[in-house]
């Protein structure tokens, strides 16, 4: 019996890799081309459209109005026309001009993705890390208070609302202590640059990141825990155990190392969902991301930036996704081009 | 002698005391210069050219950038703003503006009579859907016959024609920024040009909108403030959390929930107001297609009035914030009448009208739609609902979304909605917009969309627009209020007030019926 986590076979491995990424890149631009589409005809389906809403904010009564909006918008033309004549823009970059804002949306996306990124990002390292280290603390002290502990804190966390975390934590630590700023990503006004602005802004990061990143540092926590106990129960366990491997060292060479791929697989998924949740958050503290702007978007019909916003957060789960599988082989060595 | 000398320094400090708080108090009235604004954009306006929308939050940064010919006191009183006079002929066709001298734009061009000709005869005829109307309804010709003189030419004459020139209705845009171009994509709307008191320095969006004062503006030493920041903060929460730690110094009307004004009000420093919303004085209103059995019955629609408890409404859902409304024109507009039917709360004289109808409650379910723009107007369905559930009738609410909501109004899906109308000072402008039958028109959220048809209602409204006199006008509009509060042609629910919740060191930032659309050209920072 191999310990399952040395390398398996030594030969062409960077040629099946590159092979690898060759099907799964393709695959991916299938995925958000379908998303893509799917989402062009969700969003049609919905009542209303931007003309209707922008006559009604101007208080328009006025029918000539209304199809001077629609032509300018190019929704009077059929609708697979409309949506042929997309595709066919995004695939020569372009991702159309915003019906509300007047501006190319690909502009709107760019200034506005780098805050959502990094909220996601931290969200996401933050979760992963403290989840990660909860969860192999529960198992190992397994039956203890500190066990007990931490898993009755996951459970809180798992089942509360995210909006109502972020109202509390800005109760609490903005307003009553005064140790944390409750909006915004940097201090508007301060023109900071350089470390100063990287300090602003990482200390305006840490409530919004905590809040989004409770839920799933409960949920991985919890999975650790699950999947560790699982692996510790495994023969190879036993057998390292019955040979007098320190525990210590079993549970950092022989179980993490297992456990934690089920962690790993669940996380590339969420990420997606963190995505979602980035839209509470940055709500609540004022955040300038990308999820704010999909929301007004939905509310104004602005179909263009609709579009935009799915297209470029399914790219980005997507690649998130992929990299993940390339972790995956890395950690996994027995996953190999089947993927 | 000590105790004397002692006295004698106490009266000196008193008279000390005295004559510094004297020229403090003098001091507390004039203005000084230099300092920050800080104010918050709710929502996030989508752009600031004030010519191609015109939102709340687009009127209250785009109105520092852009103005109007005329602006309205508190009383609508005609004021200058861009047209320092105007004179109207004897026959209410020709209306003379004579226009400011030495006003630049922020681009350093002249501002000139040519700028208000395009302004009116083409930008805002083809983008403005309010002033396309009167344009095309009303005015004959536009022209400039001399250098700082706009002459508009009248085909018949509009009582309410010195009223349409307010910001919202007709901001000057730049003749040689805007000419051939196509508007809406024209990249120069996301670098504003105006003549406001300030210009445009960045706009981070999701952040903030940092305007920076005009040093070359029209109005020599003013404005008086250097900066003005307005903030981007989407949740209502915590743009109270921003206001009461500072970070913001201002707060429009629906900036903070009802239920939070109360309490911010309260906190030291804080000064509140209601004024400076005299010229577009919202009146909400409960819609009832009038297409639609049971509510097609003139009676079924006063009961549901004689239901609603309209004191109530305003005390317990909208927190005190308004006052019943009795006319289709608000208390605060020209013409409004009080000679009109009233509808005080009832239960037994509502279900009597039903009775009297022959209308059996039990066979007919309303559909409710609340108008999708926050919690509060859930409640006043919730209240509707019940109300009008305890005259006997099956009531069902349906939530939608902004754009859900105009597409069943438009298409006069619905049975009753909430809607409320701006009224722009005259019922031309705002009011008999929703009671023409002209404006019965499929496919547009904001008309006559409950299907009331009146030939007598329509021949005073257009009386009263077209009435060389004000006592011409205000018998005609007189006569239309009778009417349309007799057959209920909406349910007038409440006039909004909006809080204005501001630190005291603000001065002067509410001065006209506009209120924070006006330019702040005479806001300062009290030390």
């Amino acid at each position: 019996m191999r310990p399952p986590f040395r390398s398996a076979t030594a030969g062409n491995e960077p040629l099946k890799t590159l092979d690898f990424l060759f099907q799964r890149l393709i695959k991916a631009a299938f995925v958000v081309l379908g998303v893509v589409i799917l989402n062009f005809l969700l969003i049609h389906l919905a009542p209303g459209d931007p003309a209707a809403v922008m006559a009604g904010e101007a208080g328009a009564g006025d029918e000539k109005f209304i199809a001077q909006l629609r032509a300018q918008f190019g929704l009077d033309q059929p609708l697979w026309w409309q949506l042929v004549t997309y595709l066919g823009n995004v695939l020569t970059g372009d991702l159309g001009f915003s019906y509300r804002n007047n501006v190319p949306v690909a502009e709107l996306i760019m200034e506005r993705l780098p805050a959502t990124l990094l909220l996601t990002a931290s969200a996401f390292l933050f979760s992963l890390l403290l989840g990660v280290v909860l969860g192999v603390l529960a198992a190992y002290k397994r039956g203890t208070l500190a066990d007990s502990l931490i898993m009755t804190g996951a459970l809180i966390f798992y089942a509360t609302p995210l909006f109502w975390v972020a109202l509390m934590a800005v109760l609490v630590f903005s307003i009553h202590l005064d140790w944390l700023p409750p909006f915004d990503m940097e201090s508007i006004g301060a023109d900071y640059t350089g470390w100063a602005r990287f300090a602003d802004i990482a200390y305006h990061l840490i409530l919004p990141t905590v809040t989004l990143g409770l839920f799933f540092t409960a949920l991985y926590t919890r999975l650790t825990r699950a999947s560790m106990l699982e692996v510790m129960s495994l023969d190879f366990v036993k057998t390292a155990r019955a040979k007098g491997v320190p525990k210590a060292r079993i549970i950092r060479r022989h179980v993490l190392r297992n456990a934690v791929l089920p962690v790993f697989t669940f996380a590339s998924i969420q990420a997606g969902q963190l995505v979602g949740g980035a839209v509470l958050t940055e709500t609540v503290f004022a955040w300038p991301g990308i999820g704010r702007l999909m929301f007004d978007a939905l509310l104004q019909r602005d179909y263009p930036v609709l579009l935009g916003v799915f297209l470029v957060t399914a790219a980005v789960v997507v690649t998130v996704n992929l990299v993940a599988d390339l972790l995956y082989r890395i950690v996994d060595p027995r996953i190999e081009a089947a993927g | 002698m000590k105790k004397i000398s002692r006295l004698a320094l106490g009266l000196a400090g008193l008279v000390g005391l005295a004559a510094i708080t004297g020229v403090q108090a003098e001091e507390a009235k004039t203005p000084v210069a230099g300092g920050t604004l800080n104010m918050i954009a709710q929502p996030e306006p989508p752009i600031l050219m004030v010519g191609l929308n015109t939102q709340g939050p687009t009127l209250y940064v785009g109105g520092q950038i852009y103005q109007s010919l005329l602006t309205y006191g508190t009383g609508l009183e005609v004021l200058p703003s861009l047209a320092k006079a105007w004179d109207v002929s004897e026959d209410g066709l020709t209306y003379t503006f004579t226009l400011q001298d030495n006003v630049k734009w922020h681009d350093g061009q002249p501002f000139t009579a040519e700028d208000v000709v395009f302004t009116a005869d083409k930008f805002l005829r083809e983008a403005h859907p309010r002033w396309r109307y009167i344009a095309n309804t009303y005015v004959e010709s536009i022209a400039s016959p001399a250098p700082g003189k706009v002459v508009f030419q009248l085909k018949k004459p509009f009582s309410a024609f010195l009223y349409a020139f307010e910001l919202s209705s007709f901001p000057v845009v730049p003749k040689h920024i805007y000419e051939g171009t196509d508007y809406r994509t024209n990249p120069a709307n996301q670098t504003p040009i105006g003549t406001g008191p300030f210009k445009l320095e960045e706009w981070k969006r999701g952040s903030y909108i940092h305007l920076v004062k005009n040093e070359d503006y029209w109005k020599p030493g003013q404005p008086y403030l250097d900066e003005l920041y307005f903030r981007i903060i989407p949740d209502a929460a915590s743009r109270a959390v921003a206001f009461e730690k500072g970070a913001v110094d201002v707060l429009r009307g629906g900036d903070v929930e009802g239920f939070a004004v109360r309490r911010l009000a309260k906190l030291d420093g804080v000064e509140t107001t209601t004024a400076g919303w005299e010229m577009y004085s919202p009146v909400v209103f409960l819609q009832m297609n009038t297409r639609k059995a049971p509510l097609d019955e003139k009676r079924v629609r006063q009961a549901v009035m004689h239901a609603l408890d309209r004191e109530f409404i305003v005390k317990n859902v909208f927190f005190g914030l308004g006052k019943p409304a009795t006319s289709p024109v608000a208390s605060t507009t020209r013409f409004h009448s009080q000679d009109v039917a009233a509808y005080p709360f009832d239960m037994a004289k509502a279900k009597a009208l039903l009775d009297e109808a022959g209308v059996k409650p039990a066979e007919h379910t309303v559909r409710l739609m609340p108008i999708p723009y926050g919690s509060q107007w859930d409640r006043l369905a919730e209240y509707v609902k019940q109300q009008v559930e305890q005259l006997g009738f099956k009531v069902s609410i349906q939530g939608v979304d902004p754009g859900g909501w105009s597409q069943a109004l438009s298409e006069w899906d619905f049975d009753m909605t909430f809607n409320f109308t701006y009224q722009y000072g005259d019922p031309a402008l705002g009011v008999a917009r929703h009671y023409l039958s002209a404006n019965i028109i499929k496919g547009t959220p904001f008309g006559n969309n409950q299907g009331y048809s009146n030939p007598k209602v329509d021949e005073l409204l257009l009386a009263g627009a077209s009435a060389v006199s004000a006592e011409d006008a205000a018998k005609a509009y007189a006569e239309a209020q009778k009417i349309l509060t007799e057959e209920v042609a909406l349910g007038w629910l409440y006039e909004m007030h909006n809080v204005t919740i501001s630190r005291e060191k603000v001065r002067n930032l509410v001065t006209t019926g506009i209120g924070l659309n006006e330019a702040m050209d005479e806001v300062w920072l009290a030390q």
